[in-house]
């Protein structure tokens, strides 16, 4: 490749280079072009392909102004999706937070059969696309499928009950399907592996020294978990979180299978985003620049922990 | 770490040192397996439960209509390409970060990262506003005059691209979405890997590209292989950051997700299970391969 020609410019080996290379130090005579030259494209094709479209985002938000920005972000069918946004992050991120502690508690502390099978099923919805995502919540809970044909029986068999509960619950149907249970469920899944894949590797590493100490001391199980392993990942975890909540808030292909997409009832920021954009389209930049916002500040708190996390790895290291 | 991995470890692992010391083993493991039963394994194995009433005559039926082949290649065709730019520009992203010192080096690699934390639809319609045939880029590139700007010269760039609404688009979408994965699987891998060992094969005699593909290649191929497969896989499912720029087209920009979006939409589960089974076992094989890739990647390493 051309730029390695740059970088090693095919020099006798002299002792003065070798020092340089000793030294670490590129070998070169004075500004160092190939450096240049690969830096400028590297941030060409990033400038390109991740600045502009962020670029793009704010000065369509803004295109038509400040004020008409606002009117966009207080309209209410905008802050019905705000609302179920924060509602099905605010369930998906809290389950699958108690799970990853779960799983990984299992896997860091423990040794058994069928451990690394585990970890590669927890990964699992990552490898399944958004829409299929969606879609095996649709077939388990569709109105074809064999819950939806028992559930929709079930109520006409029960329609003139004299049971209260029995009555209540057929004037009460759940629906899953089209309505905020599925969202969050859809939610759940795609998000699944975030906490869970922070955790294990870092208890794996940590061991449990820490937590049989504490055990042999006389520490409970709920102590050593509460006192010694959860400060120990706190880092890590809040990491997890950032992340987790960042693809909860911004799942777009899973929710909008089982949403239904009804204003003001279904849609979540993503899908009002899709239906504002056929529509109104500085509308709907200006809602994706809330999306954008959140992903900025996702990079931010990321960008921190891993400078911290680090250092606490390190020191956990030495 | 993949299924059926490395059992010799787990055996003698098993030996209860330190099993029974610390509490929790049978509620911590068996809220796990309950919570992964109900939300991930559940619905994934009904999903494959509903082949059996559909058949095997049916499924392939289903599966070579000309519409759902046509899917399948605009899908695998534009995620490979996708894959392999970033192959490409990945490799040169993690090199400049990892080599060179610039102002705003670390501004630049936390942004890296923006397509993981930014929402496939923002990105989507970000996208499309851009290479639409009046955007930013998609005007320049169709072949329009370009002004430079305060002067009256104007030019034109000798090519008629048509980016968004067609094959390139999805393959842009496609790229943007790939782009962190093979810069944060080799930049750990080259950041590890000693200047030392490139700079004797060079003392010694050989080329630059002598020394790049006979010491540095050899060295980060395992995590350029695995970022590439990470990236094709998730280009492969993808489907907000597409929908929008690819105008759907039926046999020409609609990829393997809009299909079955569109058979649900139809009422069609037959079909769309027949499909969706289609991308999972695809989907799997390739986490399969990373694993392997994976594993192969750490015992490189390790050596």
């Amino acid at each position: 490749m051309a730029y390695t020609v740059q970088r090693l410019p095919a020099a006798a080996p002299t002792v003065a280079n070798r020092v340089r290379a000793a030294s670490g130090r590129l070998p070169g005579n004075g500004f160092p072009w190939g450096a240049f030259a690969l830096t400028t494209m590297a941030l060409l094709f990033l400038g390109v392909f991740l600045l502009l479209p962020l670029v793009a985002v704010f000065s369509e938000a803004f295109r038509k102004g400040f004020s008409y920005y606002l009117q966009a972000l207080q309209d209410a069918d905008t802050r019905s999706a705000i609302r179920l946004t924060l509602l099905a992050a605010g369930m998906a991120v809290p389950l699958n937070l108690v799970f990853g502690l779960a799983a990984s508690w299992a896997v860091a502390k423990f040794d058994f059969p069928g451990k690394s099978l585990l970890i590669t099923l927890i990964d699992l919805p990552f490898a399944v696309s958004p829409v299929v995502s969606g879609l095996i919540y649709v077939l388990l809970f569709g109105a074809q499928s064999w819950f939806g044909m028992w559930y929709a029986g079930w109520l006409v068999e029960h329609a003139h009950s004299t049971n209260p509960v029995v009555a209540w619950l057929v004037a009460h149907p759940v629906k899953i399907l089209f309505a905020v249970p599925g969202i969050v469920l859809a939610t759940i899944f795609v998000t699944f592996p975030f906490i869970a894949r922070e955790l294990i590797p870092l208890m794996q590493a940590q061991g449990s020294d820490e937590e049989q100490a504490a055990v042999s001391l006389g520490a409970n199980g709920w102590q050593t978990f509460w006192r010694v392993t959860l400060p120990n990942v706190r880092w890590g975890l809040l990491y997890g979180v950032v992340l987790c909540n960042a693809r909860a808030m911004g799942e777009f292909g899973a929710v909008s299978v089982v949403s239904g997409h009804i204003r003001g009832q279904t849609n979540t920021l993503p899908l009002h985003i899709s239906i504002l954009y056929e529509e109104d389209t500085v509308a709907a930049f200006s809602v994706a620049s809330m999306l954008a916002l959140l992903a900025l500040v996702t990079l931010a708190l990321k960008t921190a922990l891993e400078w911290r996390f680090n250092r606490q790895l390190a020191e956990g290291a030495a | 770490m993949g299924p059926g991995g490395q059992p010799a470890i787990e055996r003698t692992g098993r030996r209860p040192k330190q099993r029974r010391i610390l509490p929790g083993f049978g509620l911590s493991l068996g809220y796990t397996l309950t919570y992964l039963s109900l939300i991930v394994l559940i619905p994934l194995v009904a999903t494959f439960g509903r082949l059996w009433d559909i058949g095997a005559r049916r499924f392939f039926e289903i599966i070579t209509g000309p519409q759902v082949v046509a899917a399948f290649k605009v899908s695998l065709s534009s995620s490979l390409v996708a894959g392999f730019i970033n192959v490409v520009f990945g490799l040169l992203v993690a090199w400049v970060l990892v080599r060179y010192r610039f102002p705003g080096r670390r501004l630049v690699d936390a942004m890296v990262d923006l397509p993981f934390a930014l929402p496939t639809a923002v990105a989507g319609i970000a996208l499309t506003q851009i290479y639409a045939p009046h955007g930013w880029l998609g005007e320049p590139l169709s072949g329009a005059p370009i002004r430079v700007p305060l002067t009256h010269f104007e030019f034109s760039l000798p090519i008629h691209l048509q980016t968004a609404y067609s094959w390139l688009g999805i393959t842009i979408a496609l790229t943007f979405v790939g782009l962190p994965f093979v810069v944060r699987t080799v930049q750990p891998v080259l950041e590890d890997f000693d200047a030392q060992y490139e700079q004797a094969a060079w003392s010694l005699g050989a080329t630059p590209w002598q020394t790049f593909r006979r010491v540095t290649l050899p060295e980060i191929l395992p995590a350029l292989l695995t970022g590439f497969a990470l990236a094709f896989a998730r280009g492969f499912g993808e489907f907000g950051s597409v929908v929008f720029i690819s105008g759907n087209l039926p046999f020409k920009t609609e990829i393997v997700p809009l299909t079955i979006y569109k058979k649900l939409e139809q009422s069609d589960y037959a079909g769309a299970v027949v499909i969706a089974a289609a991308m999972l076992i695809i989907s799997f094989a390739l986490l399969l391969m990373i694993n392997i890739l994976q594993r192969w990647a750490s015992s490189y390493r390790e050596v």
